[in-house]
């Protein structure tokens, strides 16, 4: 624990990005170096790389433990949580300090230790623990329980932790990268030979081909933000490009290979199970083939569907939703709720990888299989949770942004824009000609009073950083018009501003409840949103997506800010 | 029941039988001063009273006032009281506010800690019926490491940034942390520039006759002194011009609030050193214990929840609102303050 303590305060300390790469290459290359270190050094990548545990002790039994060992009353565990932010910070803070000294490797603690608790029972984790704190250093805490409660949240992305591995290793990142590929998987417990088969000298004809179940690394895509008159200069001529919709689903990779299929999120974890109907896919698809697309769910029907880029029965986002929170998907859920794979770009076939293949290429083998799988499929009436990506032409750039006007009623939040010439490439590319563009609709957005705050985690403790905003009830002239709390939101505003509202908060607090203050109201904020639909959840009885401050309006008094009738005329098939 | 020989009143802590406040916040006839932070030690009160070491900070700060002085121990007759100051060691000339009427005696602490720090009178215990305590770090996560170790910590955060041939600057306090952190840095690892701000009052300190290290003005030294320097400044003053002038260097505060993570994250330095010249939650049970008091009045700070916890012990115990630290009482650190040396 000492070593990844260590390596833990030196990249929490580190106040660039160019210090914490530093300190991950230092520690790479020790321990590539030392082969004692590689069962730790496999942990220790895991965690960096955001990987984490299914739970190994419960919360409230981490509290439990610390109120028998502080002798403090419950309540003032909870103030102390509230000053921090951070349960594991807290639970570091308190703890008396320890009576011997241990050292026992990353390993060790979790092969031995954490990952057996989940098979005892709380009696057994209670007192395991309580041992194990009474031997650490008061140092080592803090990385501990937050390696127990689940975040570390450093600020070390995969992406980062990649490029250090390649730069500690001389290795290309493009195969680190593929090396990477779900190594940080909820349910894995990477053993020695996983952190050797990350940094071993690549390998004759190693070209970072995946084996078996495992995915390629995914392209990600730029926002786009440029305005359409800079399109030509920037992007050049219309035709140069691939244009499809950006649909609002979850990206995923489908991959087929020896008779055996897996699909993959974005997040790199395994979601086969999560989407059952997609085994039908084998029984149509050739062998040796990856797809790239996007999951959504689509009208329930039964009969086979004549165009395979017919996507006028796409769901919104909400319903995937409550799919993804299931731990048992019922029949009845995935009567009414089936997801179909949208693909859009092929990546392998025949066990060939085609990523450096340009996107025309790759484009026109992905029309050509999935219409054949397509076309198996209806011989047999069977409807295939299958579709292409449908591509868009238009003579030039104006028509594009007029016809990207209709993306939210298609179910859409703007286009992609595809170089046809560009390879497929790894992970979010810097710069070049070859990226891929997301150009998304502007926000929704309307004018919101702030009304409740909570102080934030992390960086924020301690700061009235999470805001709840609501709309008004009713016009001006209403009297009895109340604010109705509809969004929640914690990002786009500046340090600045957030420690201006934060004292704002302070002065005009009308009662505290345990973290969160209502507040009198007196500020407007331009609220952004990307989608919006009904809910029965909340008391406004609207559900806004990816809520976040666009702007604060410091120019405008409560009195204008908008109305509910605002926020329902933005509703798919409202008065707009 | 007896009067109280102390309330919060618009102006500030008020003595009605002396007729004096205690650090007001807006002018008063006579203000008895605790120490010279500027949140306790405020401008416009017709006389002020405090320890004969106060005074000199209190001139510097306010400029041609009227200033009576105490040593610490020493009593004079207010009114229906007799008042004496006694050390709080908290900041040089620091006191607590020993207030005696017919045998009831009330004390208000001022800020305070109970590690004697080398450079101001080290805190005594005053027994009393009524103890007024601040409580800026009144909650359990504040356990502060002895000041030994900590500056074991700097000195070897200057010698390691001295090898590698940069500056180190810190932040801190003008008065009090900074004489502190003086006191106890080892002046043989490299040259010690203050700020412009803080140097008039480590000459406070030497004309008291505390030993402090020589000090320099950063435009004294050569490219090879800033190189290994130990830079001391003001909070505010590193956003100015005068911290270019130290080229790549590494930085660092020192505060109680460099406790928690989240305060140093936001600090954005290097480094954060936990020193405070207030009393920590053992420090503050152990002297509120000390003075045999049953009633105990909370300010600035966890008010709410350090008199919450004491009335569960058993004390008579209820939060005192004031204005020292930040609005509200709740001196947090987000806000740059440089007036209560926390």
């Amino acid at each position: 624990m000492k070593t990844f303590a260590t390596l833990f305060r030196r990249i929490d300390a580190a106040t660039s990005t160019q210090h914490k790469r530093q300190a991950l290459i230092d520690y790479l290359r020790l321990a590539v170096g030392d082969p004692e270190q590689y069962a730790s050094a496999a942990w220790t990548v895991y965690f960096l790389a955001g990987g984490k545990p299914r739970q190994m002790i419960s919360t409230k039994l981490l509290r439990q433990l610390a109120l028998e060992a502080t002798d403090l009353p419950e309540w003032l565990l909870d103030e102390c949580y509230h000053s921090v932010g951070d349960l594991a910070e807290t639970l570091a803070l308190l703890l008396p300090p320890p009576t011997r000294m241990e050292d026992a490797p990353l390993d060790l603690w979790m092969n031995e230790r954490l990952l057996p608790l989940r098979e005892r029972d709380d009696a057994a984790r209670q007192a395991a623990l309580r041992e194990w704190l009474d031997a650490m250093p008061s140092d080592d805490r803090l990385p501990f329980f937050k390696l127990v409660t689940g975040e570390l949240r450093i600020g070390v992305s995969k992406l980062q932790m990649t490029q250090a591995i390649a730069q500690a290793t001389e290795l290309d990142a493009k195969l680190v990268a593929q090396r990477m590929m779900g190594y940080t998987q909820a349910n894995r417990a990477p053993q020695a030979q996983d952190f050797i088969a990350l940094v071993a000298p690549a390998e004759a004809g190693e070209d970072g081909r995946p084996l078996r179940g495992q995915p390629y690394p995914f392209f990600l895509a730029h926002p786009l933000q440029a305005p359409l008159s800079a399109f030509p200069e920037l992007l050049g001529a219309v035709d140069d490009w691939l244009v499809e919709w950006k649909f609002d689903g979850i990206r995923a990779q489908f991959i087929h290979r020896a008779g055996e299929w897996w699909l993959w999120s974005r997040g790199e974890e395994l979601v086969s199970d999560s989407f059952p109907e997609l085994a039908a896919l084998v029984d149509f698809l050739p062998d040796d083939i990856v797809l790239d697309g996007e999951l959504i769910v689509v009208a329930p029907r039964s009969d086979a569907r004549s165009a395979v880029d017919d996507l006028s029965d796409l769901r919104p986002f909400s319903e995937l939703q409550q799919r993804l929170g299931r731990k048992v998907l019922t029949p009845k859920m995935l009567r009414d709720r089936p997801v179909a794979l949208i693909a859009y770009d092929l990546l392998e076939k025949d066990g060939h990888d085609l990523r450096e293949k340009p996107q025309r290429e790759r484009r026109a083998l992905l029309e050509e299989a999935v219409s054949r799988t397509h076309a198996c499929a209806m011989q047999v009436g069977a409807d295939l949770p299958l579709r292409l990506s449908p591509a868009l032409t238009q003579p030039d750039w104006e028509s594009f942004a007029r016809q990207r006007e209709e993306a939210r009623a298609r179910g859409a939040e703007g286009m992609m824009l595809k170089a046809m010439n560009a390879p497929y490439g790894v992970g979010r590319q810097k710069s070049g000609a070859n990226l891929w563009w997301k150009w998304k609709l502007d926000p929704m957005s309307v004018d919101a009073v702030l009304i409740y705050a909570a102080r934030g985690h992390g960086r924020r403790s301690g700061v009235y950083s999470d805001y709840t905003f609501g709309v008004w009830s009713g016009p001006p002239e209403q009297t009895d018009r109340t604010l109705l709390p509809f969004a929640k939101a914690y990002s786009g505003l500046s340090d600045e501003e957030m420690r201006k509202v934060d004292a704002t908060i302070r002065r005009t607090t009308i009662e505290n409840f345990g973290p969160v203050r209502s507040v009198r109201p007196t500020m407007v904020f331009e609220l952004g949103f990307e989608g919006i639909g009904a809910s029965n959840r909340h008391k406004s009885g609207i559900a806004v997506r990816f809520p976040r401050m666009l702007r604060w309006r410091q120019d405008k008094p409560v009195e204008d800010a908008d109305t509910i009738e605002a926020l329902h005329a933005l509703l798919p098939g409202g008065g707009a | 029941m007896t009067k109280d020989l102390i309330v919060p009143v618009a102006e500030g802590l008020y003595c009605p039988p002396g007729n004096f406040h205690i650090d007001p916040w807006r002018p008063a006839a006579l203000a008895v001063i605790t120490h010279g932070h500027s949140d306790h030690a405020r401008w416009g009160s017709g006389a002020y009273l405090c320890h004969e070491d106060c005074a000199p900070i209190l001139r510097r700060r306010l400029g041609d006032v009227r200033i009576e002085t105490l040593r610490y121990g020493e009593s004079r007759d207010i009114g229906e009281v007799r008042l004496s100051l006694h050390p709080a060691g908290h900041v040089i000339g620091s006191a607590q506010v020993r207030i005696e009427r017919r045998g009831e005696v009330w004390v208000a602490s001022g800020d305070y800690k109970l590690e004697a720090d080398g450079v101001s009178a080290p805190f005594e215990p005053v027994p009393c019926d009524v103890f007024i305590t601040e409580s800026t770090f009144g909650l359990p996560i504040y356990r502060w490491r002895a000041q030994a170790e900590v500056m074991a910590d700097i000195n070897s955060w200057w010698a390691e940034n001295a090898r590698a041939g940069r500056a180190s600057v810190m932040q801190a306090y003008g008065l009090g942390k900074a004489q502190r952190l003086l006191k106890h840095l080892d002046a043989n690892i490299g040259p010690i520039v203050c700020h412009g701000a803080i140097e008039p009052l480590n000459q406070i300190h030497r004309d008291l006759g505390i030993a402090l290290p020589p000090t320099f003005n950063v435009g004294a030294l050569d490219k090879a002194g800033l190189s290994r320097c130990f830079a001391l400044a003001p909070p505010h003053a590193v956003q100015s011009g005068w911290i270019r002038r130290f080229g790549d260097h590494s930085d660092a505060f020192a505060s109680g609030w460099m406790r928690l993570r989240g305060n140093r994250r936001r600090r954005g330095v290097d480094q954060g050193f936990a020193l405070s010249d207030h009393a920590d939650w053992p420090a503050l049970l152990q002297a509120i214990a000390a003075t045999g008091a049953e009633r105990i009045l909370v300010t600035h700070g966890s008010g709410e929840a350090l008199s919450r916890y004491l009335r569960e012990k058993g004390y008579d115990a209820r939060p005192m609102a004031t204005e020292y630290g930040d609005e509200e009482g709740e001196a947090e650190p987000n806000v740059d303050v440089d007036t209560d040396g926390a």
